[in-house]
């Protein structure tokens, strides 16, 4: 097929099903665009002024409104079918598969930045493993982007202001070029670079020889202090700031009465916008690292901050229970419950106060 | 305004040409097109030749005749140009102006005044342009995109945006009167069911018009200030998103597509029925499908940002609605191919562009179904495949149709016949050359090739040869007409008041129009497109 029609290689387990359905609905728009123009040139031919043609009995007022619904109707179900179709690809191409390889990438004027699970980094080259699915987290550390393999019939945008994510599985041992299709300026059009697939064993090797750099939670684990975070966020000084372990994933409850999920995008926040969410019961103390810290720096912190698991998976502070109950929860994750919040507990903060009671003495 | 019976002895509306203040100060809808049509050709080889060097430059696979800075800066001056100044106004703003008044049987827009004013709010968004162009330039698409425009664009943002900002002022100002215009001025007789298509295309552009470009004028001013006083709206670092811009832009952009193209469909169906002398077939389906177009047109936007990390489920709903928008397109389509069953079709340039515009259309349409499947898009998105499909539309679409237009109501705004011969060498030579420009970009772009790319990989520089090749032919087949019709407003031989015995009002007067455009005021007692119906059988349609 790719020596008739000018198609890219397919190399990924998505590519050959999104150039099927193309190839189905280029076959539809095909016959529907040749029966207007037989239909044009034999009418253009057949009533030319002049011509013998019979040109009585045109159509009645029923026959018309009937054809009318003919070419009314009858496209429907053709596009409910594309609709299904390509909406059931889509949500394969950007949902997580489990076991995927996490990658991540960063896209900055004019590169492309890409840090392995177990800590290796190039630049502008991204080598894979062939038949296991991987799931990039994309983020900009300037403009938007976009991720663009042809071969696999992938693409995402890359964004300053979120992580975007795309999977694929690369089911074919190549070199495949990699291409931003974000205007991003002066030089987008060089912002290009190649993904290369290879065996699992000559990923490994691969992996091995690139194998001095430390993963992203050890890596982050250095800058956590180097950065001056575990003074606050670590141990004994919990008392200032709330600890991190086992927070990522969870419910956290807001000064402002709000809850949020400690994802990705709240960690982030939390680092370059420290005064948008503050934990209920804490001081807006936390100072700003926009300026500081780069993506590739927040993304390891980040991971490291995930990699912080408590046994009970408990969320260190002060948790809204339904009902209007106000709970404890302690570092070691033992939820002391039935404690009654007035008797121990600071009152609930109302948005615009700052709370007066240090939250972080042990009952 | 004094008594129209006087008119008969009046001279046309062109008389006392020479005198430049009659024209800058005139009130006259006629006058004020002619305003617009000089003013939008201008534009229309400004953004040409910013196309024609960048096809030239693209024509090899290293950037080597211009930077890469220069080239952004002309695909961003080509899109603005194009867009802004020429394919919004470009129908409604020179036909539509001349015309609407003509067809419905009135003696001028409803707000002569407004209407010359719309042309100098054009004229000074215009100046902005110019002089963003004089100074250095602007590099960040005709789209706009945050953050880049806001905060690493180092060229003249603010200067191209209040040129977009105040000329869309002048699209207001066009929307509202034509509006009013088609409710309060028809003639005695000229019910909503007689109104010719080419007046409810424009009415539901002028809706369109007055309901979307506020919303760009909005978006606009937030580039501006986000970018002169840093406020923070799009901007991640103070709590802003660079998507919300793509959804207020796409919010007016999308809309501005069917503005770019139902006057184009309006032009088309007085055409075909013209030169098949028959009457439309479906004239209700047409005219309801235009209005189907102007709001779900509205509803779509989202379908530009499939792989910008919008919502999966909002995805699939602008999926859908995607397809619910072709429908009336190719309802469209399908009842001016049957308007050609059992006429009398004879092929002069205007039907040359005529039936050219609904072969392009529809294969600009097709391409969109493809482009709402969201699986493809994912892979074509942001390719040249977007760049041919909205090609097609918009070249292949309006510019064809506006072609037209111009060639088959150049009697009845100048008097004077263009030259048949040259018009029909140039209508094939602009469909060869838009062909042979546009169809390779669909291949580009499944191949992989990015748009908005200074240089590229060698390995699609056949496809762009070709490209380049058929754009010198483009650009060929569109000065002809510059001269030709140039060379018939005194060459050209008297046309008579009919001379294509058509059934439109605006032919009932003489050509070129009297001031006040009919010496009576005319009486409509019959349905538009009454051509002679066959002596025998059912003659609905």
């Amino acid at each position: 097929m790719n020596q008739i029609l000018p198609f890219p290689a397919q190399a990924s387990s998505t590519a050959g099903q999104v150039d099927l359905l193309f190839l189905v609905i280029l076959g539809v728009c095909t016959v529907t665009a040749l029966g207007v123009i037989f239909a044009m040139v034999y009418f253009g031919v057949k009533y030319r002024r002049n011509s013998n043609a019979d040109r009585g009995d045109r159509l009645n007022k029923r026959q018309h409104f009937w054809i009318e619904m003919v070419w009314f109707l009858g496209p429907i179900p053709i596009f409910l079918g594309f609709f299904v179709w390509a909406s059931a690809l889509y949500v394969e191409i950007y949902s997580t598969p489990p076991d995927a390889l996490e990658v991540r990438a960063i896209g900055k004027q004019w590169m492309w930045k890409f840090q392995h699970p177990e800590g290796q980094r190039e630049i502008n080259t991204l080598h894979l493993p062939v038949n296991r699915p991987v799931q990039l987290t994309l983020r900009s550390q300037d403009v938007i982007h976009s991720f663009y393999v042809p071969a696999f019939r992938i693409k995402r945008d890359v964004l300053p202001g979120a992580y975007n994510r795309v999977s694929f599985t690369p089911n074919r041992v190549g070199e495949y070029k990699l291409l931003c299709t974000e205007y991003c300026g002066t030089a987008h059009s060089r912002m290009r670079g190649r993904v290369v697939v290879l065996s699992q064993a000559d990923y490994q090797q691969w992996l091995g020889m690139r194998g001095a750099n430390p993963s992203p939670p050890a890596a982050g684990a250095a800058l956590f202090r180097a950065y001056g975070c575990s003074g606050c966020h670590f141990g004994a000084s919990q008392i200032r700031a709330p600890s991190l372990v086992g927070l990522y994933g969870k419910p956290v409850p807001l000064a402002s009465g709000e809850t949020v999920i400690a994802d990705e995008a709240y960690l982030r926040d939390s680092i370059l916008l420290p005064q948008k969410h503050i934990v209920a019961g804490y001081k807006p103390r936390m100072p700003s690292f926009r300026g500081q810290m780069d993506e590739g720096d927040i993304l390891d912190i980040i991971a490291y901050i995930k990699s912080l698991e408590d046994g009970e998976g408990a969320y260190k502070g002060y948790v809204d229970r339904p009902g209007g109950d106000r709970q404890y929860r302690d570092w070691d994750g033992a939820a002391r419950s039935q404690l009654n919040p007035e008797r121990n507990y600071p009152p609930r903060p109302t948005p615009g106060t700052d709370p007066t009671v240090d939250p972080g003495v042990d009952p | 305004m004094t008594d129209t019976s006087a008119t008969v002895s009046r001279p046309t509306y062109l008389a006392a040409r020479g005198q430049l203040r009659t024209w800058f100060l005139t009130t006259d809808h006629k006058r004020v097109a002619w305003l617009y049509l000089v003013t939008i050709t201008v534009f229309f080889f400004l953004g040409g030749a910013a196309a024609t060097v960048m096809r030239v430059e693209l024509a090899t696979a290293d950037g080597d005749l211009v930077s890469s800075d220069s080239y952004n800066k002309l695909f961003t001056l080509h899109g603005i140009i194009m867009v802004w100044f020429f394919l919004v106004p470009s129908i409604p703003a020179t036909l539509g102006n001349f015309l609407m008044p003509l067809m419905i049987g009135a003696k001028d827009v409803a707000f002569p005044k407004l209407n010359l004013l719309s042309w100098y709010v054009y004229a000074v968004g215009g100046l902005f342009v110019f002089f963003c162009l004089i100074v250095g330039g602007v590099d960040t698409g005709w789209t706009f995109y945050t953050p880049y425009s806001t905060m690493y664009s180092n060229t003249y943002v603010v200067a191209a945006a209040a040129g977009v900002f105040v000329v869309g002022f002048s699209s207001i100002l066009t929307g509202i009167n034509f509006i009013v215009t088609a409710h309060r001025l028809r003639a005695p007789g000229m019910t909503w069911t007689r109104l010719p298509l080419f007046v409810w295309a424009n009415y539901a552009t002028a809706l369109v018009m007055v309901l979307a470009t506020p919303v760009l004028s909005i978006s606009l001013l937030l580039i501006m200030l986000e970018r002169v006083l840093g406020i923070g709206i799009f901007d991640p670092e103070l709590g802003g998103d660079p998507l919300l811009f793509q959804h207020l832009f796409w919010f007016y952009s999308h809309p501005a597509v069917y503005i770019m193209i139902l006057p184009g469909m309006g032009v088309v169906s007085e055409l075909i029925t013209c030169f098949a002398r028959r009457r439309i077939f479906g004239y209700t389906y047409i005219a309801a499908s235009s209005l189907a177009i102007a709001v779900f047109g509205f509803l779509v936007w989202g379908h530009h940002m499939f792989t910008s990390g919008q919502s999966i489920y909002a995805s699939m709903i602008f999926s859908l609605l995607s397809y619910f928008v072709a429908i009336p397109s190719a309802v469209k389509v399908f009842n001016w191919t049957a308007t050609l069953w059992k006429g009398s079709i004879v092929f002069k340039t205007p039907m040359l562009y005529a039936l050219g515009f609904v072969g392009l259309f529809m294969l600009g349409g097709l391409t969109g179904l493809m482009l709402a499947a969201l699986a493809v898009d994912v892979h074509v998105h942001d390719t040249y495949f977007i760049v041919a499909h909205f090609h097609y539309i918009m070249v292949g679409g309006m510019v064809t149709a506006y072609l037209g237009g111009i060639h088959f109501w150049w009697p009845k705004i100048t008097g004077r016949m263009y030259p048949e011969g040259w018009g029909k060498f140039a209508a094939i030579l602009i469909f060869v050359g838009f062909n042979l420009t546009f169809f390779p970009q669909f291949l580009l772009g499944y191949m992989g090739m990015p748009r908005r790319y200074h240089s590229y990989p060698a390995e699609f520089e056949f496809l762009h040869v070709m490209s380049s090749a058929g754009s010198l032919t483009l650009a060929a087949g569109y000065l002809l007409p510059l001269f030709y019709l140039t060379w018939s407003l005194r060459y050209g031989k008297q046309a008579g008041d009919n001379p294509w015995d058509a059934a439109g009002l605006e032919w009932q007067t003489t050509s070129p129009p009297p001031t006040h455009n009919f010496h009576q005021i005319p009486v409509v007692t019959q349905e538009a497109y009454h051509y002679p119906v066959p002596a025998r059988g059912p003659d609905h349609d």
